[in-house]
């Protein structure tokens, strides 16, 4: 077993073992702490297997910017979290049963002889390096799908903005630039009507009223 | 040494894991995101060990597509949930039940 081995099996348990907490943390921080710590593992991984573009964006896009989003929504929701728990451990049995099924099954399927896994050596890649490399396919051959990429995030950041915006009503401010609009007809209005007869005894009954 | 099935049975473990967190947690909004965003992160294991042992590029730029793809998921989600929490005071996945089209 050499050093790469050793680095594999540690990140491989820290990943298992952050993986398990997020699901049964009490608290959706802690959870939400422990994501991060399983992110940073996977992101070790992918540094083993020379994916080091990706494990960096892993831990700038996730970490630094989902997993910080989570964490202030956690937090600014008052929410029961206990009341949520309820049926945790009602739904254990099924949901370990399902689970060992699903790697017993994978793992069948993927040390069987019959899928040739052993074949692919891997190795270091070759010359550039794997950012390069990756910018030189991203920009040429999948320039489409890229920018279909870059209009997904824009239409995602506007239904974000979008949903969540609201306006009070009860609040007083002022809008300049209804203000600067305003021309000095929508000010003062002039308004003819017929001057009105006088009326001697409308003033007479007035004055009696006051006696 | 450490092979391609190496990866394979870890990241088969990690989806299962979070299979079983969406069954465990299943009042829980918040932590069904969580689970579902550790789901994508076992696939993305497959394809950066697929990509890596079979010296192919074209894995990786699916995991790029796949953390934009999954970004905008969390982001739209999570607002999701926060509107939902205006309305309802709560975010009880049951509660849900009483939306009316």
């Amino acid at each position: 077993m050499n050093f790469s081995d050793l680095i594999f099996w540690f990140f491989a348990a820290v990943l298992v073992v952050a993986a398990l907490r997020v699901i049964t943390a009490r608290n959706p921080v802690h959870a939400a702490l422990f994501l991060v710590l399983s992110f940073f593992s996977a992101a070790g991984l992918w540094m083993l297997l020379y994916a080091e573009f990706l494990a960096l964006a892993l831990i700038m896009v996730y970490v630094g910017a989902v997993m910080v989003l989570f964490l202030f929504v956690v937090m600014m929701l008052d929410i029961d979290f206990e009341k949520l728990r309820e049926g945790f451990w009602k739904y254990l049995p099924v949901a370990a049963t399902v689970a060992l099924a699903m790697v017993v099954e994978m793992v069948l399927l993927i040390t069987s002889k019959g899928f040739h896994l052993a074949e692919y050596a891997g190795g270091v890649p070759a010359a550039p390096s794997n950012t390069k490399a990756l910018g030189m396919v991203l920009y040429t051959e999948y320039l489409l799908p890229f920018e279909l990429a870059a209009v997904i995030l824009l239409v995602a950041m506007v239904a974000a903005i979008a949903l969540t915006l609201r306006k009070r009503k009860a609040v007083k401010s002022q809008d300049i630039a209804a203000q600067l609009r305003v021309t000095s007809t929508e000010r003062l209005k002039i308004v003819k009507m017929a001057s009105e007869a006088r009326i001697e005894d409308a003033a007479s009954t007035n004055e009696g009223d006051k006696a | 040494m450490i092979t391609l099935s190496h990866y394979l049975v870890l990241s088969a473990v990690l989806f299962a894991i979070s299979v079983a967190g969406i069954f465990l947690n299943r009042k829980n909004i918040i932590v069904l995101l969580m689970a579902i965003e550790l789901m994508l992160l076992a696939v993305n294991m497959n394809f950066i060990a697929f990509s890596h042992y079979r010296g192919d590029l074209a894995g990786q730029v699916f995991v790029f597509f796949i953390l934009t793809v999954a970004a905008a998921e969390s982001a739209i989600g999570l607002a999701i949930l926060v509107i939902l929490f205006r309305n309802l005071r709560g975010i009880n996945v049951d509660d849900i039940g009483t939306l009316k089209g």
